[in-house]
């Protein structure tokens, strides 16, 4: 790890003058950024520690009947906070399928949004990476597989964005405030990653110095609480990066689905918002058929890298079988555990 | 960039979305000020509570993490260095109530806080019930690992979500890795100590 200056601001206006020095960064839970260091792939000159800050832990709902949630709020906090779970039951799912208990208690809402892809050959140094050293090439390419994208890569890149939380989030339309040195604005989560073309060392449209203050549910998304779920499958049944994951709600009335969000996770160097499949369901009954139908639709574009086409048939079924649990219903407690070995009740539906 | 453009501050008056943002315009106006006035330490002491006793450190290195203060500085040796990389659980501690890695945590970080380790779990010469669940369901092999998962199950059940309910206790335990493969012994253990203590209704339920 590089030495580094240590700065702990007291306000935002204090992080925001910090933040806008040369080469620094800012650190909330550190469990993605202090990794990143002792491995070199980080290596800022002055980390402003932003853990203290007034005003950016609080999960508010506003007039609008939107939700706020501050950007400093632990994931687990979220995700047992008994009123947000209740409302975003997909969003509670996400996060406790995410990383283990421990990091779920010091990771923070604005850290998961921007943490780095998981890559294997961007943690490997000795291997070509366009994201960790622009123009270097990419041998992921040539070689293992297993965790890249099938939508939205580029020659320059195939990694995938890693997050769960960020699934549902986009599912649901939510929004991004950001504060800079420059003033203050707002941005729908899913334009805020990036897919990489030629730039792939570009993740995000933040600029420098900006920092995540909050992230917004519109009050609109509360009505896909009923039929709302957060689908993982991956290499093992815990603690593991999502291979392919689906957020999937519903609103179904009459027999008929009347709205409909779906994304995608693990395909993508974004969060893979499906709207061609959003579009095939609409106004449809909610069944098997029409649910393999909109997976069909939100694949349509994808293309594999190497051998890990079996990652497209494998979105497909994550997809319409997250639909189908969503049109069955949000179980009495999230998260309904992943099917496992060990488990006494893998028929049980509430558990996949 | 690429994305939403920048809005005028102007702008964004109208869009009253909380409070919160009123204080952060006015924290973007004052951001040019504090540009000058922040400035860094050589050195920097910080107080925490470690097993419940006082402790003033002082450090000359910012890069210290939580896991190297306990055991480099403070001679507290039972948190253990696995991966290093939050990967593991064998630096389990509990921080102000909360089980975390400590070796994804900044020492600097930690400035008042309340840490408890495993050299903190036991009273005297009694071991803390947990310890002793360990003992009786055979839940370890060469130990290593042991203070991170003991420390992990204090975690867990402070936390109460697993209840009696044995996937959700291989779920709460799942940042801690054990290469001896004693997790059944683990699991057996948690669940006995959980088992007396849990709301049934609630925490049973599947």
């Amino acid at each position: 790890m590089n030495r580094f200056n240590y700065v702990r601001p007291q306000s935002l206006a204090e992080a925001l003058g910090a933040g806008s020095a040369p080469g620094a960064a800012f650190l909330a839970g550190g469990t993605n950024l202090l990794d990143l260091m002792k491995l070199g792939l980080a290596a800022p000159a002055t980390l402003v520690d932003l853990a203290r800050l007034p005003d950016l832990s609080a999960v508010e709902t506003l007039a609008s009947g939107a939700v706020r949630i501050g950007a400093l709020v632990k994931n687990a906090d979220l995700a047992h906070d008994k009123t947000f779970a209740a409302a975003f039951p997909a969003v509670a799912e996400a996060l406790l399928s995410g990383a283990s208990p421990q990091l779920r208690n010091a990771a923070t809402v604005g850290g998961n949004i921007l943490q780095r892809t998981r890559c294997p050959y961007f943690f490997d140094r000795e291997a070509a990476c366009n994201k960790r050293t622009p123009g270097s090439g990419c041998d992921a390419g040539g070689g293992e597989t297993r965790t890249q994208a099938v939508l939205g890569w580029s020659t320059a890149c195939t990694a995938t964005h890693p997050s769960d939380f960020c699934v549902p989030l986009t599912a649901l339309d939510a929004v991004v405030e950001i504060a800079g040195p420059d003033g203050l604005r707002e941005m729908p989560l899913e334009t805020l990653h990036r897919l990489p073309g030629d730039t792939p060392h570009v993740e995000t449209a933040l600029s420098e110095g900006e920092i995540i203050l909050a992230v917004r549910l519109p009050g609109e998304a509360g009505q896909f609480a009923p039929r709302s779920r957060y689908l993982k499958v991956r290499d093992r049944t815990s603690y593991a990066f999502a291979l392919v994951s689906a957020a999937a709600a519903l609103v179904i009335k009459d027999g008929k689905i009347t709205d409909v969000r779906l994304c995608l996770g693990g395909v993508a160097a974004k969060p893979w918002r499906a709207r061609e499949a959003e579009a095939v369901l609409v106004g449809a009954r909610p069944d098997a058929e029409r649910f393999r139908a909109a997976a069909e639709a939100a694949l349509s574009d994808a293309r594999p890298v190497g051998g890990n086409g079996f990652k497209i048939e494998l979105a497909k079924r994550v997809a319409s079988r997250a639909l189908l649990m969503a049109a069955t219903g949000t179980p009495d407690r999230v998260p309904a555990l992943p099917a496992s070995p060990f488990s006494s009740r893998v028929h049980d539906g509430a558990r996949v | 960039m690429t994305g939403a453009a920048f809005s005028p501050l102007s702008l964004q008056l109208k869009d009253g979305i909380g409070d919160g943002d009123r204080r952060g315009r006015a924290a973007c106006r004052d951001a040019s000020h504090f540009r000058r006035e922040v400035t860094t330490a050589l050195e920097f002491a910080i107080d925490v509570t470690v097993n419940g006793e006082p402790r003033r450190v002082v450090l000359d290195d910012p890069r210290v993490t939580l896991l190297d203060l306990l055991r480099e500085r403070l001679h507290l040796t039972g948190a253990k260095k696995g991966c290093d990389r939050g990967q593991c659980g064998a630096c389990t501690v509990i921080v102000n109530g909360r089980r975390i890695n400590a070796c994804l945590a900044l020492a600097l970080s930690q400035d008042g806080a309340d840490i408890l380790t495993i050299e903190g779990v036991a009273s005297n010469d009694a071991l803390s019930p947990v310890q002793a669940a360990f003992l009786a369901h055979d839940a370890l092999q060469c130990g290593f690992c042991t203070p991170g998962q003991i420390m992990s199950a204090i975690g867990l059940l402070k936390e109460g979500q697993a209840g009696c309910d044995p996937e959700r206790v291989r779920e709460g335990m799942s940042g801690n890795l054990c290469r001896c493969g004693a997790y059944a012994g683990i699991t057996e253990a948690v669940l006995s100590v959980s088992a007396p203590v849990a709301p049934p209704a609630e925490d049973a339920r599947p």
